[in-house]
């Protein structure tokens, strides 16, 4: 175990990038995730790296477009309002099989929304990304340790599957200061022969494009790409459960909602209450099978979120409709506390009466 | 004896362009600038939306096709990634450089990125089937000002070269066209010293092309080649409208 050192949230990640390898950051200013790009324009240029602001949030993901094409690790980070901008960019990162990490430290929305943690663009990370049929893998760290670690993660798997991996922290999780050890280990990237980085008169011209006019064509490759997102439901999806054994009750949150749900529980405990908590690390994809299993073990679900209830969603289709699922929330910035959880955590122990 | 050939740096893809249309000329002398200079082994083009959206199908070096507008940010990444080898650059129409992506323009010119932008104006939208584009003559009639552009229900054309030549950033500006041999010449001149100034870490190179559009413009070929002197020329004069490099030099 090495040292560990005092970290903020948005440190860590911009830290554990450089770990990971990436030598090229393209960014735009917002709040609350300015750090990232604050530390990459001190470090990268003492690395032979490259932190260049862009004009807007949109070039920065066109310029990360062409850092990946030309076959080098490449992210860019953004808050809420700025991933909306980059959407254009996310479905051709996606219909071009570009790999690349995005973090959105997510603030309240919708519209410019306030500067407060949030953790209402699970729908967007998840699900509607931009426009056409395509997938992010979305990691979402608890801790400022995770935020390190599953940048690392991230910069792998949209390596191993040609595609953009997001972490999607919020702003407390990105201001929040906690020891980090930066002992990572990173996998190598893989060879890239469909990098367009230069034929060198020794192969064909390689292309990197969204464009397919033919539309039986178009739709093969829809096919093919789902079935890569088949594989990675089947090997990538990662969670934790937390006193799930005996669990009568059921948590499901990810996130600073998961750190808030953890003290509940165990106050819940000591009220002799059987709780428990599955904890998505990865939203997308979703861990849909621990939910199941659950569906058949407990008596209900609460979702607690710092939303209007996104990932309620997924969880009423992995429990298949088996057992009430409540949503225990804030919005706007507000974080729900451990005592509103506890007390979602009684009503369902009473059978959803106070 | 010259035995007439196509440059090693076109494809066998025939052009899908339509008759009379100036794009294969230009995409033509871009080639034969890449075999002279040697370059086709690093350089990476990239290809806007617009009628010259296949060009990656078109050039045999490596070929990236960009979002709407985008090409220069693209440019930017691909060249930043190995600014020592990478020969990049856009070849982008004058809806794409001009009207939507005209932020990437202006901050890529203002950064005065490395990188080569070929931009055809032809003063429409191709494409789309002949829409009124930021470069539209005054009066100019299309399918989106049927009774001619009205300056002041939609204001003026953008002048790139002489917008961007108010800035410090950028190298080279000059604008070719392609209507006569004389014209392509110099126009051959002007995308070899483009890339040139790349190769040599000069900086920013745009080359704007006045190129016709005879299935939208509703002409023959040949009088399309003539609108271009009367009435794109006088409104969009050729013409060096920066060269740092000469400037210094005193010529």
């Amino acid at each position: 175990m090495s040292d560990k050192v005092l970290m903020k949230g948005n440190e860590a990640i911009a830290e554990a990038a450089i770990i990971a390898g990436c030598r090229h950051y393209f960014g735009y200013p917002i709040t609350p995730q300015t750090e990232i790009a604050a530390y990459m324009a001190k470090r990268m240029p003492k690395i032979g790296g490259c932190f260049l602001q862009a004009e807007s949030e949109i070039a920065a993901i066109n310029m990360v477009y062409g850092v990946a094409s030309a076959g080098k690790r490449v992210m860019t980070s953004s808050s809420s309002p700025g991933i909306s901008l980059k959407g254009e960019g996310l479905s051709y990162m996606a219909g071009a099989d570009m790999p690349c990490l995005v973090v959105n430290v997510q603030r309240g929305g919708p519209g410019l929304g306030g500067i407060q943690p949030s953790q209402s663009d699970y729908f967007q990370a998840t699900k509607a990304g931009g426009h056409g049929d395509f997938r992010m893998i979305v990691l979402a760290p608890a801790s400022v340790q995770e935020m390190a670690e599953l940048t690392v993660k991230g910069f792998e798997l949209a390596d191993k599957y040609r595609m953009t991996s997001m972490l999607l922290a919020d702003g407390t999780m990105g201001q929040m200061m906690e020891p980090v050890a930066l002992d990572l280990e990173v996998k190598p990237a893989p060879e890239k022969p469909w990098a367009t980085n230069g034929t060198k008169m020794q192969r064909a011209h390689n292309i990197t494009n969204s464009l397919s006019l033919v539309a039986e064509e178009l739709e093969a490759l829809n096919f093919a790409r789902y079935e890569k997102y088949a594989e990675i439901e089947k090997n990538e999806v990662m969670y934790e459960e937390y006193m799930m054994d005996d669990a009568e009750i059921c948590i499901a949150a990810f996130g600073i909602a998961s750190r808030v749900s953890r003290n509940a529980i165990d106050e819940a405990r000591r009220q002799g209450i059987k709780v428990g908590m599955i904890r998505p690390i990865t939203l997308w994809p979703f861990p849909a099978a621990p939910f199941k299993a659950a569906a058949d073990k407990v008596k209900s679900f609460i979702s607690v979120e710092l939303s209007m209830g996104q990932m309620i969603e997924d969880v009423r289709l992995a429990t298949e409709c088996k057992k009430p699922v409540t949503l225990c929330n804030r919005v706007g910035g507000m974080i729900p506390s451990p005592e509103q959880v506890l007390e979602a955590i009684i009503k369902a122990n009473n059978g959803g009466a106070n | 004896m010259v035995v007439f050939d196509k440059p090693h740096a076109l494809t066998d893809a025939p052009f899908h362009y339509c008759p009379g249309c100036t794009h294969g000329i230009v995409h033509r002398l871009v080639a034969e600038v890449i075999d002279e200079l040697g370059i086709e082994g690093r350089t990476i083009g990239i290809a806007p939306v617009g009628c010259s959206v296949m060009a990656y199908n078109y050039f045999n070096c490596d070929m990236i096709e960009a979002a709407h507008g985008r090409a220069p940010a693209v440019a930017t990444g691909v060249k930043r990634a190995d600014p020592e080898n990478n020969i990049v650059f856009t070849y982008q129409g004058d809806g794409d450089l001009a009207s939507i992506g005209m932020a990437e323009t202006v901050h890529s010119a203002a950064r005065n990125e490395n990188i080569t932008i070929i931009f055809i104006n032809n003063a429409i939208y191709g494409m789309t089937g002949g829409q009124m584009a930021p470069t539209s003559l005054p009066g100019q009639v299309t399918q989106t000002s049927p009774y001619g552009r009205d300056v002041n229900h939609c204001g003026y054309p953008v002048k790139v070269c002489e917008m961007l030549s108010e800035l410090e950033g950028p190298e080279y500006l000059e604008r070719v066209t392609v209507n006569s041999v004389k014209n392509i010449r110099n126009a051959k001149k002007a995308i070899k010293k483009a890339f040139t100034n790349q190769i040599e870490g000069k900086g920013f190179s745009l080359v704007e092309v006045l190129s016709t559009c005879p299935t939208n413009w509703g002409m023959t070929p040949a009088d399309a080649l003539k609108w271009i002197d009367d009435k794109m020329i006088p409104y969009y004069p050729l013409g060096v409208y920066k060269d740092r490099s000469a400037d210094k030099e005193g010529k």
